[in-house]
């Protein structure tokens, strides 16, 4: 199993983000995908990083990732422990006779059709990751003319969850002394 | 508002945070910052290049053990600082770097000097900040020392636009700093410490394979306690050279690439090795499969990332040298007291016939050019080892490194991790601006030496001196090296002829006094007319032999075991290495695979270790 999905808490500013790509390129770690939002509290936003740790442990990932300064808080969300979902749009090529056939398609994954025109439609899906795949694929002999994908978001299932650190002011020493 | 400008705040603040030298140029874009300057206590040393700026301040840091800050202004001033910012993320040396942008209304418009320097130096800094509120930059710059010296210590970049700098603010210097994701642990967790005292009661053949972070914690107090309470063999790695002192009967010095056999077997035989603070680098480990088989590892470094990176470990221990170092002591002490100290005897004798039998040598013939060894062992002599040292990168410095005696802790310095070349004559400059009593000696290649020779100038105009032994052989040596052994003597782009420049009239040039030694009974007389000389700083161009090359070595991603003592034939042209390196240590007694470790007749003399 080398996809994991890390959940990680981090300081709500410019840069945060770039600092985090950065740090993944050149430790040479593989992103699978990754989604960012803001979290109950605006200070803190939420990322879901789904690494792929075949050329480095997901230990090693995390402590790095625990490194910068900005990150606050990072937990591993192993699937039988967490609800995993994405989001997909989806348009497809559509024409009087497949029109039944893509809205029956539709149906059966519980995705809505948020898009109408005579050529084509575009679908709403959410869910696991796998899901999205298993409806893209039942879509490309229709023509998927583009598609989008959020990337996996997740939380840890359960009561508790991952907070940012409480308050801990450290003293400064006027280091003037000398 | 208030009555500061975000430039006088800066240099408050700058103040409040302990900083006594900021090694910079002005330009533009930090203008305002210069301004206040004038009225401050902190002395400003302006350099003749951001590079020197920036490695001057970690010769500083290092040599005095508090951060070293630099300034430079944006764009090219900023991106001229990448380099010794690189240096010191890689050798962990806190250093704070305040840099100028461009005004706030047009950054991202390519103004004139603009460079994204946060975004340049994410990769090399510890931390970096773009301060866009005045009102922040006590805040900021609180944070950034307590981030540059903290946990495992690092460079931290503070970028100020020019607007900010001269926008009105008050300033109020914060009484604490609170980063909710920089909390670093300091104090060892006392299970691993119970573990790892126990792994160290059992073990036959332990070895303390000492780092960097040693140093940066000023732990060398410490780790001498450690160190014989288990009377266990040490080795300092070039980060960590004199963290014992080289006098110690337990020092074996410096282990890897180019290091003492003695330090370099007893690691692959050890059944234990003691990390403190150091972190498996490849100069140390050469092939990590083959490295020290038989140990178990007891790795302890601030930084847990760095534990298991490398190398599985069996004890973790995550902290800060000088309480790791200290609760491991008292661990120890107190199981000796208890079950007394295990017997390592058999250990350090085996040990200690390595380090007789196979000491660092070189052959210096009356008639024959310099021996750049034999240079380092005048300069030895002459500074009855007391000196600062300060290295470049290469050659020169492997040999420093094996032969001038670290009795004193904190007075090797050298540009590890990075290999910066250059590094020495800016580093042995600030190193000498922070600890002024001493005698700096820099050890340079006439390579690195033309990197950064302008701060000579820098070092006549504020009377810093120090000696530049430049070990001249006329070539990128350790490049010319690797040719000769591994690319079949085909000799590209290294040759950097002999007299050009003359590097007497240059140091005459910029006011310093330059010498020259071109034959060994030279070498002598050189050397102590320069160490006569205090006002200013002298530079020596040894004329060494071109041809010499730099012994032990472990090819690389090689195994440790198959360390070559020296060209096996009589004379060091021809030599082949790599594809089939002399064999030595492993299944095999050393003595009987050990390459002659001299190559010719003549006087051989034994680094004195």
């Amino acid at each position: 199993m080398s996809s994991h999905t890390l959940s990680v808490l981090v300081e709500n500013q410019s840069g945060v983000l770039a600092r985090v790509a950065a740090l993944f390129a050149r430790r040479g770690f593989n992103i699978d995908s990754l989604a960012v939002g803001e979290t109950e509290d605006p200070a803190v936003s939420r990322m879901t990083i789904v690494v792929d740790a075949r050329n480095s442990s997901i230990e090693q990932i995390s402590k790095q990732l625990h490194k910068l300064i900005n990150v606050l808080r990072i937990c591993e969300l192993p699937k039988d422990a967490a609800v995993e979902r994405e989001l997909a749009l989806v348009k497809v090529n559509s024409s009087r006779p497949t029109k039944a056939e893509i809205v029956e398609i539709a149906d059966i994954f519980k995705a809505k059709v948020v898009d109408v025109t005579p050529t084509s439609m575009v679908l709403e899906a959410s869910g696991a990751s796998e899901k999205i795949d298993a409806l893209e694929e039942l879509l490309v002999p229709f023509g998927i003319l583009e598609i989008v994908r959020t990337g996996r978001i997740a939380l840890g299932r359960g009561p508790s969850g991952l907070k940012a650190p409480n308050p801990h002011p450290i003293t400064l020493v006027r280091a003037a002394a000398s | 508002m208030g009555s500061e400008t975000g430039a006088s705040s800066l240099i408050k603040a700058l103040e409040a945070a302990g900083t006594e030298v900021i090694f910079g140029i002005p330009g533009g874009a930090i203008l305002p910052a210069y301004d206040p300057l004038l009225e401050s206590s902190i002395r400003h040393i302006l350099m003749r290049h951001e590079q020197g700026a920036g490695h001057a301040a970690e010769g500083y840091a290092q040599a005095t053990g508090k951060p070293g800050v630099c300034m430079a202004t944006s764009g090219p001033g900023a991106t001229n600082l990448v380099t010794p910012l690189a240096d010191a993320y890689m050798d962990s040396i806190p250093l704070v770097a305040i840099t100028g942008q461009v005004p706030r209304a047009v950054i991202g418009n390519d103004a004139f000097q603009e460079a994204d320097i946060c975004g340049i130096t994410m990769p090399c800094t510890k931390h970096n900040y773009k301060v866009m509120d005045p009102d922040e930059i006590p805040t900021v710059i609180a944070e950034a020392f307590h981030i540059a010296t903290t946990g495992r210590p690092g460079p931290v970049l503070v970028d100020i636009p020019k607007d900010v700098l001269q926008a009105a603010t008050s300033f109020q210097w914060p009484s604490s700093v609170d980063l909710p994701g920089y909390r670093p642990t300091t104090e060892p967790h006392a299970r691993q410490i119970a573990a790892a005292a126990e792994l160290i009661r059992n073990a036959e053949r332990p070895v303390l394979y000492v780092g960097g972070g040693v140093m940066k914690a000023r732990a060398a107090a410490d780790l001498l306690l450690l160190a014989e309470a288990i009377g266990a063999p040490v080795v300092t790695t070039l980060m960590a050279r004199g963290a014992i002192s080289d006098n110690h009967p337990l020092c074996l010095g410096m282990p890897g690439m180019h290091g003492n056999y003695a330090a370099v077997t007893a690691m692959q035989r050890s059944d234990l090795l003691i990390t403190l603070c150091a972190r498996f680098d490849d100069r140390v480990t050469g092939n990590l499969d083959s490295f020290a088989p038989g140990a178990k590892i007891i790795h302890a470094d601030a930084d847990p990332a760095e534990i298991g990176k490398n190398r599985a470990v069996d004890v973790p221990i995550v902290g800060d040298a000088g309480p790791v170092i200290r609760a491991l002591h008292d661990k120890v002490a107190a199981a000796n007291s208890q079950h007394g100290r295990t017997d390592l005897g058999a250990w350090l004798g085996e040990v200690n016939t390595w380090k007789r039998d196979y000491p660092i040598s070189y052959t210096q013939e009356e008639n024959g050019p310099i021996k750049p060894q034999f240079v380092v062992d005048a300069l030895a002599r002459a500074t009855g080892g007391d000196a600062l040292v300060v290295t470049g990168v290469g050659q020169h410095q492997m040999w420093a490194s094996q032969i001038m005696p670290c009795n004193r802790p904190y007075s090797f310095i050298s540009s590890g991790g990075l290999g910066t070349m250059g590094f020495a004559v800016p580093a042995a400059f600030g190193a000498k601006v922070g600890r002024p009593e001493d005698r700096v000696v820099a050890i340079d290649g006439d390579g690195c030496f033309q990197m950064t020779a302008q701060e000579l100038a820098t070092a006549v105009i504020e009377k810093v001196p120090f000696t530049v032994a430049i070990l001249n052989n006329a070539h990128l040596g350790m490049v010319r090296q690797w040719q000769e052994l591994f690319y079949d003597e085909r000799y590209s782009q290294v040759h950097l002829p002999q007299e050009t420049p003359d590097y007497v009239k240059l140091a005459d040039a910029y006011g310093a006094i330059g010498l020259r030694a071109t034959a060994p009974e030279d070498v002598e007389t050189v050397i102590d007319k320069a160490m006569g000389i205090d006002d200013r700083p002298v530079v020596i161009d040894f004329r060494v032999d071109p041809g010499e090359m730099c012994f032990p070595m472990i090819p690389a991603g090689a195994s440790n075991d198959d360390i070559i003592l020296a060209p096996p034939n009589p004379t060091p042209r021809g030599v082949r290495g790599g594809s089939e390196p002399q064999r030595s240590g492993g299944e095999r007694p050393p003595e009987a695979a050990m390459p002659q470790a001299s190559f010719s007749a003549g006087k051989t003399k034994g680094a004195d270790r």
